[in-house]
C-alpha cells in the first residue's frame, strides 16, 4: 500500500468473507508522515463517544483501547482471522484493518452490544448451550460473522452457513461446536 | 461476573485497588487461608513456614520441581492445606491451583473435583490459579500432566480429602457424634442418626484456616459417591466470553500504561550494528527508544502510535546468518553433526532379526515444523517498578516466568509477581513467554507498566518456538506366519532452545537478543544404554515389548526392538507442540505398522491386535472398530477404481507418553484422485484416561485435538527461504477455516474409576495423520509419508502406484 491511500483501500473491506486480503495489505508497511489527530464521532452499540485520534487508526485500537471494549480482538491485523470483527451497517467488517475515519458517525455494533449475560442473543445462548469453546479467544469473530450473515439469510442452509463461515479461524478447532451452535440459532432466529 | 467466575478472571482498574480487585469473599477466603494482605498488595511476604520446599513439590505435585532446593517462604508451602483451600465463614469454598485454565477445560475439572471432595455445591467453589504469590507452585501447566497430578492422590485431590476429613472431625467433637455417624452433603455436616443435629462448614472453621499438613492417608470420595466428578459441568467462563465481558491477558489495562512493540531481525542471526533513533523524531506519542544487545523496542503511549514508531525506526543490522535450504532439509537433519544420541529400547539383537524374515520392510517417514499459530498473537502486560515487577502474562509456566524474568530484569525472583491471565489458545509454546519478557524489559525502561501484543509475523516468524521436525525410519521383519519378529526404529530431529524453564530465557527469542544464550546443545553419541524404561515421546512403537532392565513395560509383544534418536541443532527455535514427538513417532509407527499389514494382506485392526499385549490398548481399538463399524478385511479396499473419487478407512492407536492415556482412531475418507484433495467424513476415536471428570470437557479435547491434527496432517507446514521464515501469516501458514467440511466426530469414552487419571489433551491429535495416511492408503493403494498431505503429494503418491 502507499502513503496515504490507506483509507481507501480500507474502504472496500465491507464484505463478511475475505478469501485473499491483498498480499502487502500489511501493518509493516503502512506508512504515513506526522499522522495528526482528529475528532471523531462514534455510534457502538448505541452509545456514543468522541475520540481524538489519529483518522488511519485501525478502528480495533480505538475500540479496544480508547474504549476499553473487550469484544473485539487482535488476532492477525490483516484481515485473515475475523477476531476483531464488528458489524457495521449490517456487514461484518474486520475492524484491524479498517481505519477510524471510515465509520465515524455510523452505527458500529460489537459483541458486547448484541446481548447480555442475563439477556443473551440466541447465538450466544446457543454457544453456552453447546459449551462450543475452549480458549474463547475467537468466539468474537465467529459469532459476530454468524450475526451478520444470519440476519440477512434467516433460512440459510447448513452448507451456506459453513461456507459463510469460511473466512474465520478457531485455531482449539471447535469446529463441530460452534457449526452446531450456529445452525440451532439459525432455527431459534428464524422464528 | 457470573457467579463462578475464577476471581482470576479479574484485573485491578486502579492503582489503589492493585490486587485486592478480589470479590470480598475470596479476599476474606484468602485472609483466612492464611495469606497476609501483604500479599496481595506487594507480592510478597506470604507467612508460611516451608520445609524442604524442594522435596515436598517433587513428591507432592507429582510433576512440580523444587527451584534447587531453596526453600521459597514468598511461595505458598504445597505441604499445607491452607495452600490449596480456603473456606470463608459464609461456607463459600476457594481453591488455589497451580495448573491454569488455557481453554482446555481444566478449571471447571478442578472446580469439580474441589466441590467434590468437600461435598459443596459446584457453583460454591471459587478457583483462583497461575498467581506466583497466592497459589502453589506446581510448575508448567503441560504434558497433559493436569489431570493426573491434580486428580489422583496428591496434591489438590489430596488437600480437597484432607479438608473433608478435617471437617468432620471438627463436626465430630462439636457434635458429640462419632465421624463415621457423620454426613456432609451441601457444605453441612449431619448425624445420620439424628438430622436435628447439624453443622455447616462456615460455622466450624468460624473464618479460621485449617493449619493442617496435607493427609496423604486421607481417603478420597470414593467413585460410587460422586455427584460431580463424573458428569458435565458447564464452563464457568462462557458467558463472559460469549458476551465480550471475559478479561484476556489482551484486555488487561493498567493506570498509566503505555504500549510497547519489538523490532525483530529481518534475518536469522543478524545482529545490530546501529539504532537510528531520530527517523522517529516525528512519531507522535513515542516515549522511548530501548535496545539491549539485540533487543529493540519502541514504547508509546497508544498502540498504533507505537506501530508506526516500531514500522519507522531505522535498525542496521548484520547480514544474516545463512539457513539450509527447505527443499533439502530432511537431508540435512539426517546428515548434520553433531548429535545428540538417546537410546530408548535396545534387545541388541535386531540386526541379526532382520535377516532372518520371510518379509522385511522399510520405509522413512517424514515430519515438518509446524507451529503452535495461536489465533491471537501473544500479549503481556508488565509493571515494573524499581526492584518490584508485577506481570500479567498468558505463559504456561508463571514460576518459572517468575524467575526467568527476574533474570531479564535483574531483580530477585521474590520481587517478582507473575499473574497468570488467559491468552489466545496456545497448544505448547508459543509467543507467550517470549512476550513476558519483551513487556517486561520494556516496562522497566520506561519505568511504567506497559502492555505489547506481537504482531501476526512477530508471533509467526519470530514470537514462537516450533514443533519438532522428524525424519523416521523404520525397518521390521515378519516370519512365515506373519508375525513381526523385529522392529527397528531410528529418528532424527533438531532442536533449540525450548521453554524458558528457570533459568533459562534464551531459550526464546526475545531472551536470546536481549543477551541470554539458549539452553547449549550437548552433544552425546554413541547413546547411553537405557537404564529404564521411558517411552515419553512413544519413540517405542505400541507392538514393542519395551524391554529395558530386565523387564518389559512396553503394550506389545516384539522383543526383538531398537528405537533409536538423533538429535541434532535446528536453525529455529523448537519447544513443545501439543504432542511433541509423540504425534510424530506415531505417524511413524501406525502407518508402517499398516504396511506390514497390507504386505501379507491381514486387517490392520486384526494385525494390532495380534501384537498388543495391553488389554486397556485393545479395548480402545476395539471400541472404536465396533463403534465404526470396521469392515475387518485387507487395504486397499478391493474393487476401488483408480480414477474420480474413492474412499478408504484408517485406523491408529497409542497409549501416549507410554502412560497417560489410551487412544484409538478410525478415520474415513474421500480421495479425490483428480485434484489429490483428501475430504475426511467420520472420525470415530474411543479413549481410556482413568476416570472421567468432566465427560462433556473431555469429548471438547477429544473433538478439537482430532481437528488440530487434521489441519496438522493436511496444511501446515513452516517454510523458509535463505534467510527468514516465510511462514508469515495466514495465507503462508494455512489453517482449516470454520468453513472446511468439517466431518462427523463420534467419542467413545471408555470410563475406568478403578485406575489412575490420565491426561487427554493431546491424545486424539496424536492419531490423525496415521489414521488418514492409512485411510489414503486403503482408498487409493498409494502410501503418503510426509506430513501434510498436501494436494501435490498426494498426486504423486498416486502417480507412484504400481
Amino acid at each position: 500500500m502507499r502513503n496515504g491511500t490507506a483509507r481507501e483501500e480500507y474502504q472496500d473491506q465491507d464484505h463478511l468473507v475475505i478469501t485473499a486480503p491483498r498480499r502487502g495489505l500489511t501493518e509493516t508497511n503502512v506508512r504515513h508522515t506526522l499522522p495528526s489527530m482528529s475528532l471523531f464521532n462514534l455510534k457502538v452499540d448505541g452509545r456514543a463517544h468522541t475520540v481524538d485520534v489519529d483518522p488511519a487508526t485501525p478502528l480495533l485500537y480505538v475500540l479496544s483501547d480508547d474504549l476499553e471494549l473487550r469484544g473485539p480482538k487482535f488476532g492477525c491485523g490483516l484481515g485473515q482471522c475475523g477476531a476483531c470483527t464488528v458489524i457495521v451497517q449490517g456487514q461484518a467488517i474486520r475492524s484491524c484493518i479498517t481505519p477510524v475515519s471510515a465509520v465515524a458517525e455510523t452505527e458500529i455494533t460489537t459483541l458486547e452490544g448484541i446481548g447480555t449475560i442475563e439477556k443473551p442473543h440466541p447465538l450466544q445462548q446457543f454457544f453456552i448451550e453447546e459449551q462450543a469453546a475452549q480458549c474463547g479467544f475467537c468466539l468474537n469473530g465467529v459469532i459476530m460473522t454468524a450475526k451478520a450473515f444470519l440476519d440477512k439469510n434467516p433460512r440459510a442452509s447448513e452448507a451456506q452457513i459453513q461456507q459463510a463461515m469460511s473466512g474465520v479461524l478457531c485455531r482449539c478447532f471447535t469446529h463441530v461446536r460452534m457449526l452446531r451452535a450456529i445452525n440451532r440459532a439459525r432455527r431459534e432466529m428464524a422464528r | 461476573m457470573s457467579p463462578v467466575s475464577p476471581v482470576n478472571t479479574m484485573t485491578p482498574k486502579s492503582k489503589a485497588a492493585a490486587v485486592p480487585a478480589l470479590a470480598p469473599d475470596a479476599l476474606a477466603a484468602l485472609r483466612n487461608a492464611g495469606f497476609s494482605r501483604r500479599v496481595f498488595l506487594k507480592g510478597a511476604g506470604a507467612l508460611i513456614v516451608s520445609f524442604s520446599a524442594g522435596g515436598m513439590l517433587g513428591t507432592a505435585l507429582g510433576q512440580g520441581r523444587g527451584r534447587g532446593g531453596v526453600v521459597d517462604p514468598t511461595i505458598p508451602n504445597p505441604a499445607q492445606l491452607d495452600s490449596w483451600l480456603a473456606i470463608a465463614a459464609d461456607g463459600s469454598v476457594t481453591a488455589y491451583t497451580g495448573k491454569v485454565e488455557l481453554g482446555q477445560g481444566i478449571s471447571t475439572a478442578q472446580t469439580q473435583l474441589v466441590a467434590e471432595e468437600l461435598c459443596v455445591p459446584f457453583d460454591r467453589v471459587r478457583l483462583v490459579y497461575g498467581d506466583t504469590s497466592i497459589t502453589p507452585d506446581q510448575g508448567v501447566t503441560s504434558g497433559s500432566q493436569s489431570h493426573p497430578t491434580n486428580f489422583n492422590n496428591a496434591a489438590l485431590a489430596r488437600a480437597g480429602a484432607t479438608a473433608r476429613q478435617a471437617l468432620l472431625r471438627l463436626a465430630s467433637q462439636q457434635l458429640g457424634v462419632a465421624a463415621d455417624q457423620l454426613t456432609a452433603a451441601n457444605g453441612v455436616i449431619t448425624a445420620k442418626t439424628d438430622p436435628t443435629k447439624q453443622v455447616s462448614y462456615g460455622q466450624l472453621l468460624a473464618g479460621r484456616k485449617f493449619e493442617l499438613a496435607l493427609d496423604p492417608n486421607a481417603k478420597r470420595k470414593p467413585f460410587s459417591e460422586w455427584t460431580v466428578l463424573g458428569t458435565p459441568a458447564r464452563r464457568a467462563d462462557l458467558p463472559e466470553m460469549v458476551t465480550g465481558k471475559f478479561e484476556f491477558v489482551h484486555n488487561v489495562r493498567l493506570p498509566g500504561m503505555l504500549h510497547g512493540r519489538v523490532v525483530r531481525p529481518p534475518a536469522v542471526g543478524a545482529t545490530v550494528v546501529s539504532v537510528d533513533e531520530s527517523s522517529v523524531a516525528n512519531v507522535p506519542g513515542l516515549v522511548k527508544v530501548v535496545v539491549k544487545q539485540n533487543f529493540v523496542g519502541v514504547v508509546a503511549r497508544k498502540p498504533w502510535q507505537a506501530i508506526q514508531a516500531a514500522n519507522q525506526l531505522k535498525v542496521t543490522w548484520t547480514p544474516g546468518k545463512g539457513l539450509p535450504g527447505h527443499a533439502g532439509f530432511y537431508d540435512y537433519l539426517r546428515n548434520q553433526k553433531p548429535t545428540r544420541d538417546t537410546l530408548y529400547v535396545d534387545s541388541k539383537d535386531v540386526e541379526q532379526r532382520l535377516t532372518q524374515g520371510t518379509t522385511v520392510l522399510k520405509a522413512t517417514y517424514l515430519h515438518p515444523y509446524q507451529m503452535h499459530g495461536s489465533l491471537g498473537s501473544s500479549c503481556a502486560v508488565a509493571d515494573v517498578q524499581g526492584d518490584k515487577a508485577t506481570i500479567y502474562s498468558p505463559t504456561q509456566g508463571a514460576w518459572n516466568q517468575r524467575s526467568s524474568s527476574a533474570m531479564v530484569l535483574g531483580l530477585q525472583p521474590q520481587n517478582v509477581r507473575v499473574i497468570f491471565r488467559r491468552g489466545s489458545g496456545c497448544y505448547g509454546c508459543n509467543g507467550a513467554d517470549t512476550v513476558t519478557f519483551d513487556a517486561a524489559l520494556l516496562s522497566q525502561a520506561v519505568a511504567a507498566p506497559v502492555r505489547v501484543q506481537l504482531t501476526r509475523k512477530d508471533e509467526m516468524a519470530w514470537g514462537e518456538n516450533y514443533g519438532l521436525p522428524f525424519v523416521m525410519d523404520e525397518r521390521a521383519a515378519l516370519d512365515a506366519q506373519g508375525n513381526i519378529i523385529a522392529w527397528d526404529h531410528e529418528a532424527w530431529s533438531a532442536v533449540l532452545g525450548g521453554r524458558p524453564g528457570n533459568a533459562a530465557p534464551g531459550n526464546v527469542i526475545s531472551g536470546t537478543l536481549m543477551g541470554f544464550a539458549p539452553g547449549a546443545f550437548a552433544a552425546r553419541s554413541p547413546a547411553p544404554e537405557p537404564m529404564q524404561y521411558d517411552n515419553g515421546n512413544n519413540s517405542i512403537p505400541s507392538y514393542c515389548a519395551g524391554g529395558v532392565g530386565g523387564t518389559s513395560r512396553g503394550t506389545g509383544t516384539i522383543k526383538s526392538e531398537r528405537s533409536l534418536l538423533h538429535n541434532v541443532a535446528s536453525p529455529f527455535y523448537t519447544a513443545p507442540l501439543r504432542s511433541p514427538a509423540r504425534l510424530q513417532n506415531t505417524f511413524a509407527h501406525e502407518c508402517f505398522m499398516d504396511e506390514m499389514a497390507a504386505r501379507i494382506k491381514a486387517d490392520p485392526v486384526a494385525f494390532r491386535l495380534r501384537h498388543l499385549a495391553d488389554p486397556r490398548l485393545r479395548d480402545v481399538v476395539t471400541a472404536a472398530a465396533r463403534t465404526a463399524r470396521w469392515d475387518a478385511r485387507p487395504s486397499p479396499r478391493p474393487r476401488n477404481r483408480r480414477t474420480g473419487t474413492v474412499t478408504g478407512r484408517g485406523i491408529a492407536c497409542v497409549l501416549y507418553e507410554g502412560d497417560n492415556g489410551y487412544s484409538a482412531m478410525v478415520a474415513e475418507i474421500e480421495v479425490n484422485q483428480a485434484t489429490g484433495g483428501i475430504v475426511v467424513r467420520r472420525m470415530v476415536i474411543s479413549n481410556d484416561s482413568g476416570p472421567i471428570s468432566n465427560p462433556d470437557g473431555l469429548r471438547n479435547q477429544i473433538e478439537g485435538g482430532a481437528l488440530q491434527g487434521l489441519s496438522r496432517a493436511l496444511l501446515e507446514e513452516v517454510t523458509w527461504d535463505q534467510q527468514e521464515i516465510t511462514s508469515v501469516d495466514w495465507q503462508t501458514y494455512r489453517s482449516l477455516p470454520l468453513g472446511f467440511s468439517v466431518p462427523v466426530i463420534e467419542s467413545v469414552l471408555l470410563n475406568h474409576p478403578e485406575h489412575e487419571a490420565m491426561g487427554a489433551g493431546e491424545t486424539s491429535i496424536t492419531l490423525v495423520a496415521a489414521a488418514i495416511g492409512n485411510a489414503i492408503f486403503d482408498a487409493t493403494g498409494a502410501r503418503i509419508r510426509q506430513v501434510p498431505f498436501t494436494p501435490e503429494r498426494v498426486k504423486a503418491a498416486l502417480a507412484q502406484r504400481a
